[in-house]
């Protein structure tokens, strides 16, 4: 039949097409990031910022985005496998099953990076690294900024992060351990205002209504910038003034707080970078290089923001966002 | 050529068109690997494919698979890892409670003349439920079995394999396809779907058939929700969700008749398969965003469904028309392709 006989033809060119792109396409890295998807700002700009480090080194990018479904982030992680891509970026979004197609990737030897998130496995050697924040360190910066800026003397009120997350249990540990030292700084109530701005401004209120109108709390430690917006509002509402008198310090660095800086209302946040393809792209170019792995965990920049770049930082990052 | 087989040509169609413009487009689009990894990536919903194309088939609907993957794979979950009951028995138990499940549903659809699109629903949130109330963590499956039977491959040139998912998922479609076409149980469904009063008269034990397809349809499901487990070895009371609208998309791709009477069984798989393939697409691409995936998908049932009606309105047609000799089969006339020709 002549259908059968084009067919056969057009096969047969785009097999040939096909061996002659690829034998064009050799010295550019080319990387398939395996997205959740794009639940939350934060993780949005994660993939914006993935894109633009891309672009800085010269590295093809291929992003797919999940939908928050495992199996659609297995289906990706097996076409970047067939396409023969330099290294997948996988943030996963369950932690377990994962053994089998990270087994092909390593059969088909190729590299496989964490980000952001950490994976159960008991074959470690199924991924290269997991580029993650180390949440302990992010709680210390708070506590000692926090212990420095009160001289070691204040009644701190903290609002957590969801009961039982691991990320809410880190940041609690890691404060704790930023302000030890000094017996005159402590936390005298804390509460879950799970992760939410409603949550904390509710927990805020009844934290001001117990503690004499608030006359008594010296700061506000929330685990992240969310609930200390909440928080704020709700100390406004209180008649007094966020920043001034009473302190304020969380984490995440989301654009809303450096607005919140900029106005005087907030005092500090400790960034969780969205940055996790940098540092990764980084130890992908000197494993392709040298062949030195990188360690088994590659920690991102921990880093603590004030009021006096806050207006020039919200411009930087509310497009990203 | 039959005319009835129209969709599924145009099913073939639209899938070799593809795969042939993909393969234009990406480098090692044309490779072992990449239909290997159609056939592992989809085992799951091509195996409960097989099973909706009979609901399809019969004139009705099934809404709680995706739902019974998931319930599946967390009592798989539970019963391997908490109870440490042998892997063997606990998929016989699911399999069993699957069928049941699904018996149960096709009664109640019978018995009480109630449409199965509510009976399903209703089976949809109940199952999802229950799994919830198990487990609402990612439960991870070690048990050393599901390692050995993930090793268990078919190695193909080109460094890739083909699966024992894959496998099974090949084997279910060949059994649905002789089930289907060549036995008495699918002709009783093909007449059930395409008109239940003279399939009635004609002597088709309405109950047992639908009971039966409804049976299926969840046995199925349950050894999809077992594939699932094995792909991804962990249970998730999350897993699946959608995959029902997936598969009824994949099915009326495929050319099987929405109202139920016609299709055929290869065709669902090309309809999984095409979903497959615009999502690889997307993969390969990397830059579009995956939600084109159901955009395409959308268009293509479009697309499909605007055919279906207009065969069957030509059929209406030609069947209301006066009577001419012969329906096509025996004439040689009416093979109006061109002929081959001699180079």
């Amino acid at each position: 039949m002549h259908l059968k006989k084009l067919m056969t033809t057009a096969a047969l060119a785009a097999l040939a097409i096909g061996a002659a792109a690829a034998a064009q396409a050799a010295d550019k890295l080319t990387v398939g990031f395996v997205q959740i998807g794009a639940e939350s700002g934060w993780r949005a700009a994660e993939t914006k910022v993935s894109k633009q480090e891309a672009d800085k080194r010269g590295i093809d990018l291929k992003i797919s985005d999940a939908q928050q479904k495992q199996e659609n982030e297995i289906k990706a992680i097996r076409s970047f496998i067939a396409q023969g891509v330099d290294a997948i970026f996988l943030a996963p979004v369950v932690a377990t099953g994962w053994d089998p197609v990270l087994k092909e990737a390593k059969d088909a030897k190729i590299p496989v990076f964490l980000l952001d998130r950490n994976i159960e496995t008991q074959d470690k050697s199924l991924y290269l690294t997991a580029v993650t924040s180390d949440a302990v360190l992010e709680g210390r910066t708070a506590g000692q900024w926090l212990a420095k800026q009160t001289n070691g003397k204040c009644n701190i009120v903290e609002l957590q992060g969801t009961v039982g997350a691991s990320v809410a249990l880190d940041r609690q540990k890691g404060f704790v351990e930023g302000i030890a030292g000094h017996p005159d700084l402590k936390i005298i109530r804390t509460q879950s205002g799970d992760f939410t701005r409603a949550g904390g401004k509710q927990v805020m209120e009844s934290f001001l209504k117990a503690e004499n109108g608030g006359k008594n709390i010296c700061a506000v430690y929330a685990h992240n910038d969310d609930m200390e917006i909440g928080a704020i509002q709700a100390i406004k509402e209180a008649g007094l003034k966020p920043g001034k008198d009473i302190l304020t310090i969380s984490i995440d660095g989301v654009p809303d707080i450096f607005k919140a800086m900029s106005e005087g209302e907030a005092n500090a946040s400790v960034e969780l970078t969205p940055n996790m393809a940098g540092p990764a792209f980084d130890a992908l170019i000197a494993y392709k290089k040298s062949g030195t792995a990188p360690p088994k965990w590659v920690q991102t920049e921990t880093k603590l923001y004030l009021p006096d770049t806050a207006t020039a930082e919200y411009t930087r990052r509310k497009d990203l966002y | 050529m039959n005319q009835r087989f129209l969709p599924l040509i145009a099913t073939i169609i639209v899938f070799v068109v593809g795969y042939l413009f993909c393969a234009l487009q990406f480098n090692h689009f044309a490779t072992l690997r990449v239909v290997m990894n159609l056939l592992t990536d989809n085992a799951f919903i091509g195996i409960i494919a097989v099973g909706m194309t009979f609901v399809i088939l019969s004139g009705g609907i099934d809404l709680s698979v995706g739902s019974i993957i998931a319930f599946t794979t967390v009592v798989l979950a539970v019963l391997i890892g908490s109870w440490h009951v042998n892997p063997w028995v606990a998929f016989a138990m699911v399999l069993v409670l699957g069928g049941a499940f699904g018996a149960g549903m096709g009664a109640i659809i019978h018995f009480f003349q109630l449409p199965p699109f509510i009976v399903t629903l209703s089976g949809m949130f109940l199952v999802r439920g229950l799994a919830f109330v198990i487990s609402t963590e990612s439960i991870p499956i070690n048990h050393p079995l599901f390692a050995q039977l993930n090793d268990i491959v078919v190695v193909v040139p080109g460094g890739s394999h083909l699966t024992l998912i894959a496998m099974v998922m090949l084997v279910v479609l060949g059994i649905g396809t002789v089930l289907a076409h060549l036995t008495r149980f699918g002709t009783n469904v093909f007449a059930l779907g395409g008109n239940r009063v003279s399939a009635q008269l004609m002597g088709v034990p309405i109950a047992r058939t639908t009971i039966s397809i409804y049976a299926l349809s969840s046995l199925l499901a349950a050894l999809s929700g077992i594939v699932f487990s094995l792909y991804t070895a962990a249970g998730y009371a999350l897993a699946g969700t959608g995959v029902e609208l997936d598969t009824i998309a994949a099915v009326v791709i495929g050319g099987t008749l929405l109202s139920g009477g016609a299709g055929h069984m290869l065709g669902s798989f090309l309809g999984v398969m095409i979903e497959g393939l615009i999502q690889t697409y997307i993969s390969f691409d990397g830059t579009l965003s995956s939600w084109w995936t159901k955009i395409a998908i959308g268009v293509l049932l479009f697309m499909f469904i605007g055919l279906q009606r207009l065969l069957t309105v030509v059929w209406a047609a030609k069947a209301s028309a006066p009577s001419r000799p012969a329906s096509g089969k025996a004439a040689p006339a009416d093979a109006a392709g061109p002929r081959p020709q001699r180079a």
